[in-house]
């Protein structure tokens, strides 16, 4: 017990992070990183539960004291490799996993003090891990002689291929872009998750065997019916939720107005940040508005700021306490100077006589009742337009379903939304062999519950095909 | 990687044609379609329509002009070079239809992107009436191969050079007044050339198909860099075109988001012929 009690003396350790004034102004990872001994302290926090509830709220299982009592010990590697057991993208998933509202939320030290930073260990390990050079491959059975398609290189692609390669299975990924990683390479920023992590992740898949295809867009260049005629036994669909949603709205075709997608896109994929050593170019705005709340739009604004805009302006249509963005991302926007614009609506956009857009007519938003979300309805109100100066506006309002890939499998059954209807437990689709899972099935998620869906599936396939002989 | 297995220049230097190898692509790729290249790491992504395809050689042929920055590199790349990256085939293959007779306007490069459609339109039996032309008689491509894949051909330059003196639009006209039964213009080139011939035709009510050449990114319907305002709708030309209607284009507005990065443009270019010595 008095080990216990000294254990929780000590306050959750921060993580060490680039100036926000420096850092407006360049695209390097803002977090540092715990080094060894602050992980070792922050580790020595835990109480290594009997019943830990941090556990439930990991979508994949993460053993968490287990791995956290290793970090303790200064066990680092064998930490890494604990955590690897149940979540094969830990360096990306410490980054990025909302863990304020998953496992963190839950530690029990948070009922009294702060959790245990959870993500920031995981983050630590993997690091550690990678810095060494000692990452590891796990042992590979024989082949099993089945094959299986993953369509889609983003988390949810790669946790299947990841563990159907480690059951003997030969895995292709087939990619419509000319890199992997989905959403982690094309939208999210240098800064928040460095694409060298993404590549390290992937070339560790590909040392196991997994086998990438870039420039593949199925349903154009083969389809999914094609696959199986190739030989496949069966193809997982995690094409994410590649497609823009734009306001409609006067004005919205305007230059200088982007959707979140291609202005990240650009940014991060193209490297457009780097223009004109890299070709892709990218409109830089003085004074830029973000429409949205999310993830997305804090990414957008904080690339606009990075990328040399006096005033970056999110506008949101409902208050502070609704934002869906990570409290993380918040903070750090808050810090770099981001300005928020609550309960703002815009409703049309002014031009100059070359087509750019010069401005935003806006209305004042007020709440009203709850709607099917639980979230309390914006209502405008009436007669409080009025109008900013804007040079560069990006639209970061959600995602759809693309329907590329969806349109070209015949009795794939569709939610009305356009998404893919997949078994919750094992991600089987209306057509026999084609699994589903990650953002297509559920809409814009997260990292960690499109890996989970990944998981899911594999375990799904494999029984199946095993069952086959 | 994608290899350059023959190359030509033609139109002063000013074209460029690559045979190109990509079996896969070659197999599926229908009139109508383009693809998007990334000549090297640090290159942009741009959408090229294939001129045509040989699905048991497994290649496909490109047609560029060479406009800027990503265009001028192709150009520098010689037969047995790679391509990093071809992606394809994208976009909607034309609607072909035996309608009776059908008029193809072309203009610039736009009539490589004209001469598949052109010659699919023929395969399937209408009886196929090209216009093509250019500024100037040295800048007109594809005379013959457009000449073999139509019933007539009639040409236009801008200073009269060749052919007939004027421009397209103007050929055009006199074929509407003279040909009552004309079911269909596709019309290709420059969007202001687009623009006048979806102007021309519309007084005598003939469809008139035109492609839109929006500025891509990924060209998969992920980014919605491609809108452009058809019918009063916002369409994604990469995924619901590159063909539409030309009567419902909204042309004045894709001339503007055409236009959206020349300053980086010439920043760019201008970078590429001080490294290449021009
Ligand atoms: C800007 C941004 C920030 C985010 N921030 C966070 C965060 O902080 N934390 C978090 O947990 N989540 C975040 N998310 C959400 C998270 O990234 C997604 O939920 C997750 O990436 C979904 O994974 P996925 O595998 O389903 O699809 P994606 O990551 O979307 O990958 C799908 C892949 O499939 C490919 N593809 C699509 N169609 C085809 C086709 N026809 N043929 C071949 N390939 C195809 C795509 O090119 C892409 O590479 C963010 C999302 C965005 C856009
Ligand atoms: C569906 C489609 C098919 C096309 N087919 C052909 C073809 O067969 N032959 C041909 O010569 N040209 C074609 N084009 C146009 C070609 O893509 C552009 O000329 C090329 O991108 C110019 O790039 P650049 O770097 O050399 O010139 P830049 O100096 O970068 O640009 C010159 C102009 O080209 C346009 N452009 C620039 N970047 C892009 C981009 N990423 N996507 C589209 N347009 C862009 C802009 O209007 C710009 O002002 C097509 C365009 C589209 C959309
Ligand atoms: S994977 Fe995400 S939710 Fe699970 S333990 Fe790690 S940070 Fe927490
Ligand atoms: S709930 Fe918190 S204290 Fe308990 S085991 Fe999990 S991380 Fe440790
Ligand atoms: S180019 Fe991105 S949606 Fe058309």
């Amino acid at each position: 017990m008095a080990e216990k009690e000294k254990r929780e003396k000590i306050p959750r350790q921060p993580m060490p992070e680039q100036d926000p004034k420096e850092r407006g102004k360049n695209f390097n990872e803002v977090p540092y990183g715990y080094t060894p001994e602050l992980a070792q302290r922050e580790a020595k926090r835990c109480l290594q539960c009997k019943k830990p509830k941090c556990i439930e709220g990991c979508p994949v299982g993460v053993k968490i004291p287990e791995f956290i009592e290793m970090v303790a010990e200064g066990n680092f590697i064998a930490a890494a490799k604990k955590v690897k057991e149940d979540n094969s993208l830990p360096a990306i998933c410490g980054r990025v996993c909302p863990q304020e509202v998953q496992c963190e939320v839950l530690c029990v030290l948070g009922k009294k003090e702060e959790p245990v930073a959870i993500g920031r260990l995981e983050r630590f390990v993997a690091d550690y891990e990678r810095a060494q050079g000692v990452v590891e491959l796990p042992e590979i059975p024989p082949p099993t002689g089945k094959r299986v398609a993953a369509v889609g290189s983003g988390p949810a692609g790669l946790t299947l291929a990841g563990d159907l390669v480690k059951l003997g299975h030969q895995v292709t990924i087939f990619e419509a872009l000319h890199k992997p990683g989905g959403v982690l390479v094309y939208g999210i920023p240098e800064f928040r998750l460095p694409k060298a992590i993404v590549e390290a992740e992937v070339d560790y898949l590909k040392r196991m065997g997994v086998e990438i295809k870039y420039n593949y867009v199925i349903g154009k260049i083969l389809t999914v019916d094609e696959l199986f005629e190739m030989g496949y036994d069966a193809v997982f669909l995690g094409v994410g939720a590649g497609l823009p949603v734009f306001m409609n709205i006067p004005g919205e075709n305007l230059c200088g107005i982007y959707s979140a997608n291609e202005y990240l896109t650009r940014s991060n994929l193209m490297k457009a940040y780097l223009f004109p050593e890299y070709d892709t170019p990218i409109a830089r705005g003085r004074n830029v508005a973000v429409i949205g709340g999310g993830n997305v739009a804090m990414d957008s604004a904080r690339t606009a700021l990075r990328l040399g805009a006096d005033n970056v302006y999110i506008v949101y249509r409902r208050s502070k306490t609704e934002l869906p963005a990570r409290a993380e991302e918040v903070h750090h926007a808050e810090e770099e100077g981001i300005q928020f614009k609550f309960l703002t609506n815009p409703v049309r956009f002014i031009e100059n006589e070359d087509g750019w857009v010069v401005g935003m007519e806006c209305i004042q938003m007020e709440l009203g009742e709850p709607d099917d979300s639980g979230r309390r309805r914006p209502v405008p109100i009436e007669g409080s337009n009025f109008t900013m100066d804007m040079d560069l506006v990006v639209i970061a309002v959600g995602t759809g379903a693309n329907p590329v890939i969806t349109s070209t499998v015949p009795n794939l059954e569709l939610n009305k939304r356009g998404y893919i209807v997949a078994d919750p437990e094992t991600g089987k689709t209306s057509r026999e062999g084609i699994y589903a899972g990650g953002d297509i099935v559920t809409g814009a998620a997260t990292v960690i519950l499109a890996m989970g869906a990944g998981r899911q599936s594999s375990t799904a396939i494999h029984e199946c095909l095993i069952s086959k002989g | 990687m994608f290899k350059i297995l023959k190359k030509r220049e033609m139109a002063d230097s000013t074209v460029c044609h690559f045979n190109v190898e990509a079996p896969l692509i070659a197999k599926k790729a229908r009139p109508g379609q383009f693809v998007v290249l990334r000549p090297n790491e640090t290159g942009e992504r741009i959408p090229l329509t294939m001129a045509g395809t040989d699905p048991e050689r497994g290649t496909i042929d490109i047609i560029f002009q060479v406009v800027g920055k990503t265009t001028a590199l192709l150009r520098t790349f010689r037969e047995g070079d790679y391509i990093l990256d071809v992606i394809g085939p994208l976009g909607r293959p034309t609607h072909l239809e035996k309608l009776g007779t059908v008029i193809c306007v072309g203009g610039g490069t736009g009539i490589a992107v004209l001469y598949p459609i052109t010659k699919a339109l023929k395969e399937i039996g209408n009886h196929v009436i090209s216009i093509i032309g250019a500024r100037t008689k040295d800048l007109l491509i594809l005379e013959e191969e457009m000449g073999n894949a139509s019933n007539e051909l009639f040409i236009t330059t801008d200073d009269g050079s060749y052919g007939r003196h004027g421009f397209v639009t103007d050929a055009m006209k006199d074929l509407l007044e003279e040909r009552k039964d004309v079911k269909l213009v596709v019309g290709i080139g420059p969007v202001p050339m687009m623009k006048f011939v979806c102007k021309t035709s519309e007084p005598y009510g003939v469809k008139t198909m035109v492609s839109l050449n929006a500025i891509m990114v990924d060209a998969t319907g992920m980014c919605g860099a491609c809108r452009a305002t058809v019918g009063g709708k916002t369409q994604f030309c990469c995924v619901d075109g590159p063909e539409f209607d030309g009567h419902q284009v909204d042309f004045d507005e894709l001339m503007k988001r055409q236009a959206a990065y020349l300053k980086e443009e010439k920043v760019s270019y201008e970078l590429f012929l001080k490294e290449h010595g021009q």
